[in-house]
């Protein structure tokens, strides 16, 4: 399979250190780790730093998770505490179903 | 009493109703059905903030893309790139996809408020408009948060000092579909757009607006090439200027009736009689009295084309195409099914602004019945008098009076300074016209009933025959006149010869 050659390209939206947007990153590195060990890259960005950043991925709602990478893009708006609708939304295989 | 501080919207019509525009700084609610205008009104707002007050606006779309609004306003003379371009105008796009969201656990619009924020510092919007932002509502499943977001949104517009217009879709039994009006309390304007008779009317109304007086009734409004028109309700206040001067009727008998001189300068004129009584002549006859005093004059005609009246007033000794030659004179036909009562008004409006004439000719008013209800007719003709009255134009119209329809002419006559009937007496087997004044306010007028004549010289008006067998009219007035010369004549010569 070519899964390996595989990179998933995140991108999360936020603004300020809030604690939904601490909880979102936190819950997103850990699937990542679970599930896409050594495939993936997280790009935080913080809107009150870059508004002009927030037009370009249509984003309204924070935090917002967005896949760029494997297209096509998905979205996946709140802190991300339900682990199955993130990959579910993100479209990962969970780790156990590979197995 | 201080005032609440206004916006101008720019629209007239909609500054007049609402006494000077929307509440500055605050978020008001445009609402309505599907097609009423609401993102119209809405662009209106932002692009004559922009081009008159120096007020740069923000346009937040959630149903159309920029370029989709940029080609549809473009119609209306409204350049959205250049205003871009000149920063005076920003249009940020948002769109919403259900199918490419996945919502979970707790979120915030923040990012929409940051967009919103940067897009007001990055011109120095004054004017926001966020349409249609119920969109909201279908791309996302958090209800609860969303309303929470949304309250909050519109206390930030308010702390932003921004004039917002938010733009909601009429639900059912509600004035939006998901109750926007309870988080904008400030102004909330209703359109309407609704089809009778298969014509279609679009009205506004101004269901609330705090701390404001406000006119409260429908207000018919149209959309055309111009944009939004939301037409006058000057004619609310009775302050119009009156004239002394007066005119000519165009026949020098009828002149003689109006105390000598005609009518009024800026007068309203209605000229009702049943069918073949000559209504149109008199009209005509009157327009070319204008036309003869190098004045414009202006006819609108609902049944006739301009050839077929220029044909028929030749035999009558009028001809018309000089003056329209001389451009005294204009016609314009058009069937009264063509539009609603209010686009004729406002395009009467328009045509009379360009033209600018001394008198202006409705022939006949009794078709329009055909396009709108009879009340509603006359508001129409009484905003029409109005406003010509307050232009010094003189306005002539005419109306079939007939057994079998509603009488128009009684609706309308207390509306008009100046009414003149024209009657079919039917006797000794022929039909003859009879006129008489019903009414003329502010002058010496006849009262008297006289035949109506119309012949290849022109109109003409003669005393009828009063005499022991009652009033005779036409041949038998005739016959009547030439015996009473004959018996004059006997008596004469038996005079001068009883002196002999």
């Amino acid at each position: 399979m070519a899964k390996k050659e595989k990179m998933w390209e995140l991108r999360l939206y936020v603004a300020g250190k809030t604690t939904k947007s601490n909880t979102a990153l936190k819950n997103l590195k850990k699937y990542c780790e679970t599930h896409l060990k050594g495939q993936y890259k997280i790009e935080v960005i913080d809107l009150l730093v870059q508004p002009q950043l927030a037009e370009g991925d249509q984003i309204f709602a924070i935090p917002t998770l967005v896949r760029k990478v494997p297209e096509p893009i998905r979205k996946i708006i709140g802190d991300l505490s339900n682990e199955e609708k993130v990959l579910v939304g993100l479209n990962i295989r969970p780790v156990n179903e590979i197995l | 009493m201080n005032t609440l501080p206004k916006t101008l919207t720019g629209n007239t019509g909609l500054d007049e109703i609402t006494e000077g525009g929307l509440p500055k700084g605050r978020p008001t609610l445009i609402c309505g059905g599907p097609g009423c205008g609401k993102t119209l009104m809405s662009i209106e707002f932002l692009v004559k903030g922009a081009m008159r007050y120096n007020e740069p606006g923000v346009f937040m779309a959630f149903e159309e893309k920029a370029d989709e609004l940029t080609a549809n306003v473009a119609s209306l003379g409204f350049d959205l790139n250049k205003l871009q371009k000149q920063k005076k105008l920003k249009i940020d796009h948002v769109h919403i996809d259900r199918s490419e969201i996945e919502e979970t656990g707790e979120f915030d619009l923040d990012g929409l408020f940051i967009r919103l924020g940067h897009a007001i510092d990055s011109i120095g919007a004054k004017r926001v408009v966020l349409d249609t932002i119920e969109n909201l509502f279908g791309g996302l499943e958090n209800q609860a948060i969303l309303r929470a977001e949304l309250r909050r949104l519109f206390h930030w517009l308010k702390e932003k000092g921004v004039t917002a217009i938010i733009t909601g879709e009429k639900g059912d039994g509600s004035l939006t579909r998901n109750g926007l009006e309870e988080y904008v309390s400030d102004c909330v304007i209703l359109l309407d757009h609704r089809i009778i008779n298969q014509i279609s009317t679009r009205r506004l109304r101004i269901i609330k607006y705090r701390g404001s007086f406000h006119g409260t009734n429908e207000y018919p409004f149209l959309i055309d090439e111009d944009g939004i028109t939301v037409l006058p309700v000057t004619s609310l206040k009775l302050d119009k200027k009156v004239s002394s001067q007066r005119v000519s009727t165009g026949i020098p008998t009828l002149d003689e009736m109006f105390g000598g001189k005609g009518f009024y300068k800026g007068s309203s004129i209605l000229v009702s009689g049943s069918a073949g009584t000559g209504k149109t002549s008199i009209a005509a006859s009157f327009a070319h009295a204008i036309c003869t005093k190098k004045e414009k004059c202006m006819f609108f005609a609902f049944e006739e084309s301009p050839q077929q009246i220029i044909r028929n007033m030749r035999s009558i000794g009028f001809n018309f195409n000089q003056h329209i030659e001389k451009k005294l004179l204009e016609f314009h036909s058009f069937r009264p099914g063509l539009y609603g009562l209010e686009m004729h008004l406002s395009n009467i409006y328009k045509m009379v602004k360009k033209f600018k004439p001394s008198a202006v000719i409705l022939d006949p008013i009794t078709n329009l019945v055909s396009v709108g209800l009879i009340s509603e007719v006359n508001s129409m003709l009484l905003r029409m008098i109005d406003h010509l009255q307050n232009e010094g134009i003189t306005f002539m119209m005419t109306a079939l009076n007939s057994g079998t329809t509603e009488h128009i002419d009684e609706n309308v006559s207390s509306l008009v300074d100046s009414w003149i009937l024209v009657r079919d007496v039917e006797l000794h087997g022929e039909r003859n016209r009879a006129l008489y004044i019903m009414k003329s306010r502010g002058m010496e007028h006849s009262k008297e009933v006289r035949e109506f004549l119309i012949s290849s010289k022109g109109l003409n008006l003669v005393d009828v025959w009063r005499g022991s067998e009652g009033i005779l009219i036409g041949s038998a007035r005739k016959e009547k006149e030439k015996e009473a010369a004959v018996a004059r004549k006997q008596t004469k010569s038996r005079n001068l010869k009883q002196i002999q």
